[in-house]
């Protein structure tokens, strides 16, 4: 297997111009657009999260940070083994193709899973998008300490955190069952082949872009 | 013309991109650093670990210019963005 490659060679014959494809361009613009979006969440919870006087809750006092941090690292490898997916069919490896897809689904699967987990667990500690419910172990602890807990602040953290989160999960979740098509309508058959990958490159792209945020997110939401 | 990349080492990206995490959870959880030296601090790390990403996942560092463009130009106005929400307060 060659390790030399012309990572830049389209799959098949570009388009005049960009010397690109169409598809690899209509994802970069699409991504583009994306950087809008979460830059308008991001800025949003800049806003609420500076703005406010009161005292905002501490990183590791709400949210199990370990139980992320494993989760990004996860989310770190499917990006890996997608990438070893596009390596694997630009030199017409199938096996390996459908391999590392497989393994990029499963771990993207089980990032969605560990956030289902997460989100499970804090609402059954009273941690809602709104407030700390009543009698939860949360509002308990933001009784004994106002200040940590965030107690002033507890419905805008709530709100922001499950807003940004969400809508992260949201595009996992569109990723995996993009990925699953391909891997089944494409993959599978041998469709894709060392001339003609468009559709691994373009989901990888939009996959490696979806960690990419998460990268940032993590940083933001749990441990700023 | 054509000219050939070498491939890069995506094991050895992945192993830095631990490492930055790692990094990340102890300078967050373990170090005593000032608030405003602990927020750049992360800051940089997830600004390293973002270009490591885009530059050798998304091979934006092999791409051509016109690409590489495309992928920057929203950069600057969600610099802008941020920027206006960071200043908020003191409209």
């Amino acid at each position: 297997m060659t390790h030399v490659t012309d990572l830049m060679r389209p799959p098949f014959p570009a388009e005049r111009g960009v010397e690109s494809y169409n598809l690899k361009l209509g994802m970069w613009v699409f991504l583009a657009s994306e950087v809008m979006f979460f830059t308008g969440l991001i800025g949003s919870y800049i806003i609420l999260r500076f703005g406010v006087s009161e005292p905002w809750a501490a990183p590791n006092a709400v949210l199990n940070v370990p139980l992320t941090a494993a989760n990004t690292f996860l989310l770190i490898c499917s990006s890996v083994s997608m990438v070893k997916a596009f390596a694997a069919i630009s030199d017409g490896d199938q096996k390996g193709l459908k391999f590392w897809l497989l393994m990029t689904i499963l771990m993207g699967a089980a990032f969605v899973g560990v956030q289902i987990f997460e989100y499970t667990k804090l609402i059954q500690h009273g941690f809602t998008a709104a407030v700390f419910l009543e009698g939860s172990l949360m509002a308990e602890h933001a009784l004994a300490d106002p200040v940590k807990y965030g107690a002033a602040t507890a419905g805008l953290y709530g709100s922001t955190f499950f807003i940004m989160t969400g809508f992260h999960g949201f595009h996992v979740t569109c990723g995996v069952v993009s990925m699953l098509y391909l891997f089944f309508k494409k993959a599978l058959p041998g469709k894709y082949s060392q001339h003609d990958y468009r559709g691994i490159e373009t989901i990888g792209l939009y996959w490696h872009f979806v960690d990419l945020v998460w990268i940032i997110l993590f940083t933001i939401v749990y441990l700023i | 013309m054509e000219t050939a990349h070498k491939r890069p080492n995506y094991i050895l990206i992945w192993v830095y991109l631990a490492v930055l995490t790692g990094a990340e959870v102890g300078v967050a959880f373990v170090s005593h650093m000032p608030k405003l030296y602990l927020m750049l601090a992360l800051l940089i790390l997830a600004v390293v670990k973002a270009l490591l990403v885009a530059l050798y996942f998304m091979h934006l560092k092999f791409e051509k210019w016109t690409m590489r463009i495309l992928a920057i130009a929203p950069l600057p106005l969600a610099a802008i963005f941020i920027l206006a929400a960071l200043t908020e307060k003191i409209w």
